[in-house]
């Protein structure tokens, strides 16, 4: 598996850092209520098809990266950077 | 030695990284450690990017380098060390660029080599999952990846020489797997 990092191209697996589901950039006001919290923090999606994760480049130049990818086919559809996407309203 | 109120304390003498370690020569192939001189990582402050980099052309005569790049004139070169982040080599910076960038010095949290002769590539790209092929890495292109498990940076200076940098503490490891894999390269190629 190779993940393309739009700062350094094409790089191994091995040098990244699997972290999650990306909900880390949706993170809920801190008055948005319980049911809110409670989802943020333990229920997670575990699709057969399309999935968003937060992946780390973490063995190369740092930056922590969204990376859209299909678990059945393991096709990485699309990389951006976390800020990029943080910007564009995630 | 130099007198103290109770005793003797010993001068103390720098050892750079791989002091007694290098050099190494295997099949062809040179393994040396480098005196880059001082090292300075800078990271500009958020949308400084731009000014950091006219500063560094008003100090040091070349502009920041893009990512995977690296930028060079006489006695000074600048790395692109990651994300927001470039490495300056050779001079002390100048403090002008404090105005746009975090400073650090980082000097001496590095063990450099350098790596050259025909087989270089070959060595290195058994521990660098990194294109090293000369159309997709030439002279001058600089690459943060990992070598064996150690976080790296990795610049080709010309065809056939590379330099390469891990943290200091490192050293004896670096050595150590470049060593072996000198040998293995060697052997496999009868030299
Ligand atoms: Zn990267």
């Amino acid at each position: 598996m190779r993940i393309t990092c739009p700062l350094c191209g094409e790089r191994d697996r091995r040098e990244f850092y699997y972290q999650g589901a990306a909900v880390a950039l949706t993170r809920p006001e801190p008055e948005a209520g319980e049911a809110a919290w409670d989802d943020y923090i333990h229920n997670r999606e575990n699709p057969c098809g399309v999935t968003r994760d937060l992946w780390h480049h973490e063995m190369g130049c740092g930056a922590w990266l969204v990376v859209m990818r299909n678990t059945a086919t393991h096709e990485v559809l699309e990389v951006e950077l976390a800020t990029d996407a943080k910007r564009t309203g995630a | 030695m130099t007198r103290t109120e109770g005793g003797c304390v010993i001068e103390l003498r720098a050892k750079s990284p791989c002091d007694g370690l290098l050099p190494l020569s295997i099949g062809g192939v040179t393994l040396s450690e480098a005196a880059p001189g001082a090292m300075t990582c800078l990271m500009p402050y958020k949308g400084q990017a731009a000014a950091l980099s006219g500063a560094l052309e008003v100090a040091c005569g070349i502009a920041a380098p893009a990512p995977g790049h690296s930028t060079v004139s006489d006695g000074v070169r600048i790395l692109w060390f990651g994300r927001e982040t470039l490495l300056l080599i050779g001079p002390e910076p100048a403090p002008e660029l404090a105005q746009h960038a975090a400073v650090v010095d980082h000097s001496d949290a590095w063990a450099v080599v350098r790596l050259e002769g025909p087989g270089a590539v070959d060595v290195l790209a058994r521990l660098v999952p990194v294109d090293l092929r000369e159309s997709a890495f030439a002279p001058g292109a600089t690459a943060r990846s990992e070598l064996r498990h150690m976080q790296a940076a990795i610049t080709r200076l010309s065809a056939d020489a590379f330099e390469i940098m891990v943290f200091r503490g490192m050293a004896r490891t670096l050595v150590h797997d470049l060593r072996d894999v000198m040998e293995s390269v060697a052997a496999r190629a009868g030299r």
